[in-house]
């Protein structure tokens, strides 16, 4: 079952490979275009991409191009500064992670605690969603700027991001939480009513564990979060040295040097795999609190 | 002192579409070590009656003691044991976490934990299976557990909600050679809920039948049985008697409200 899994999983990445080299093969070098005027740029629909290799450069192109030099020269291959880029990328996510799960687990239990939290909070918590990011961004990093000045607590550019990417990240947390808490059987809860077991031993006996099956996925998605946050923050605030801005600067230069941008977006798909790879660690530890009971 | 005293109890339910009487009038007196069912056909209000007296619902009128105290006292005071149709096993924990669960919840010390669930888990034939977890057992398996969970800290009264009901027969019964020894060795009362006749005359000293509509005590059959409760009891003319006794007066109700008319 593992094993076919993995296979298919490896059919699936080649499905998508093979595709794009088809359509490079058949399609037409300069896409297809109706209702151009002649001599106006832009002008008309495009309704086949171009298959150029500024557009699209071969598989084998972009993976090459990870291996010379970044900028011509004695630079390192652009495998080093796209590696670097991600680790720092990630360090910062996993902050933004830590931050949200903690925000996220607390709102959680608050919701299932008081009804009258839930019906006044899940509301906000839904439409907090809604807020376009790169609108976020801004504000938070000119909060972080001012504390920074006025209060004299040193406020780095990375906390704005891993603010930003624990928003993202916090959401699915509070849900899988509440749902999670609110999971155990009401033969459970009638058990645990009749040892007069008060709150907070039923939460830790019996709600906390029942909550596992939910929680997992839930960290899985908040870790996945975390790292779009964090990249999409770093380029909304500018800041330097991570893969988000990496991707940019490449992005713009694409054209005399198509297959490098490809380099940093490589990178970053690494970076949410790593990160969801790095959860789903956590569920084999605690296989335990995913036994169903059989039923009777 | 009785383990059980209920007076004039009834049980209302609110729903959208006006009240449902769920109980009415319902006296009854469990004494101390003695076993008595609740039968009758769904709807009755057996289930009802036994979470009322485990205070995991509260009767809308009449009083309901257990052993002299109100029933949210006797449940903060742990005075009970209790049992589901389904086990409800933790499914995360073995089978001596789940016995280990109320001695947890009460803070008693690890030692005095482990000797007790090694004790029960003999009591109830599972000394082989303490490290396995619930979806590793047989329904009946699990359900032993769920017995010797409700056993673990030696409560005066056992309260039964069809603990065999979902069990199939073989195992059912014997379970229930099983339970007429525990209850026997124990010495706690046991208010047992079952739909199945020959079950509860199996075990219980007094039978209580329980009609529907509005949920009511309608009859209460006596059942002595001479020596221990055992495989031999099943063959006895005695029992035959008394199942028909049973059967009679839950099937005689609706003729005997229809002459009422």
């Amino acid at each position: 079952m593992r094993r076919s899994a993995v296979l298919w999983g490896a059919v699936g990445v080649l499905a998508v490979m093979v595709a794009w080299e088809a359509y490079k093969f058949l399609g037409p070098a300069d896409g297809f275009v109706v209702g151009a005027v002649a001599g106006e740029t832009g002008s008309g629909f495009m309704l086949l991409p171009r298959t150029n290799e500024r557009s699209m450069p071969h598989i084998w192109d972009m993976v090459g191009r990870l291996f010379e030099s970044t900028s011509g020269g004695s630079t390192p291959p652009l495998i080093v500064p796209v590696v670097t880029a991600a680790l720092l990328t990630l360090g910062i996510a996993a902050v933004g992670w830590i931050i949200g799960v903690a925000v996220g687990a607390l709102l959680g239990l608050v919701m299932q605690r008081w009804r009258l939290a839930e019906w006044g909070l899940l509301p906000w918590i839904v439409v907090s969603q809604t807020v376009p990011l790169i609108a976020f961004a801004p504000i938070v990093s000119s909060i972080g700027t001012q504390i920074d000045r006025a209060d004299g607590l040193p406020w780095p550019q990375w906390l704005s991001v891993a603010i930003i990417a624990s928003y993202l990240a916090f959401f699915p947390v509070a849900i899988g939480v509440l749902r999670g808490l609110e999971s155990p059987d009401r033969i459970h809860l009638d058990l645990m009513k009749s040892y007069a077991a008060g709150y907070w031993p039923t939460l830790l006996r019996l709600r906390i564990p029942a909550a596992v099956p939910h929680l997992l996925p839930a960290l899985r998605l908040a870790a996945a979060s975390a790292v779009v946050g964090a990249v999409v923050a770093e380029v909304s605030i500018g800041m330097r040295g991570g893969i988000g801005r990496m991707l940019i600067q490449l992005a713009g230069q694409g054209s005399s040097d198509p297959a490098a941008p490809w380099g940093p977006t490589f990178g970053s798909i690494a970076l949410g795999l790593v990160a969801a790879g790095t959860v789903a660690l956590i569920g084999l530890g605690l296989k335990n609190y995913r036994r169903g009971e059989a039923t009777a | 002192m009785s383990a059980v005293v209920t007076s004039g109890v009834g049980k209302v339910f609110p729903t959208k579409d006006g009240d449902v009487v769920a109980l009415t009038e319902v006296d009854l007196e469990v004494a101390e070590g003695e076993f008595v069912s609740l039968i009758g056909p769904s709807g009755c209000g057996k289930s009802t009656l036994l979470r009322l007296i485990a205070d995991l619902d509260s009767a809308s009128s009449g009083t309901l003691e257990v052993f002299g105290k109100t029933a949210h006292q006797a449940r903060v005071d742990q005075d009970y044991g209790i049992a589901f149709q389904q086990a409800g096993l933790l499914p995360w924990r073995t089978v001596a976490g789940n016995i280990a669960l109320p001695l947890e919840l009460h803070g008693v010390a690890k030692a005095a934990r482990a000797a007790r669930v090694a004790e029960l888990a003999a009591l109830v034939g599972l000394t082989d299976f303490v490290d396995r977890y619930p979806d590793q057992l047989s329904g009946g398996m699990q359900q032993r557990v769920a017995i010797a969970r409700a056993l673990a800290e030696q409560p005066r009264l056992l309260l039964m909600d069809e603990p065999f009901g979902a069990l199939d027969e073989m195992t059912r019964e014997h379970l229930q050679t099983e339970l007429a020894r525990i209850s026997a060795e124990s010495g706690a009362a046991v208010v047992f809920v079952t739909h199945s006749i020959p079950e509860a005359v199996f075990l219980s000293d007094r039978v209580v039948v329980m009609s529907p509509r509005p949920g009511r005590i309608t009859d209460i059959i006596e059942v002595t049985v001479d020596g221990a409760r055992g495989e031999a009891l099943r063959e006895s003319p005695q029992y035959f008697e008394r199942v028909t006794a049973v059967r009679e007066a839950l099937h005689g109700v609706p003729t005997e409200r229809a002459n009422e008319r």
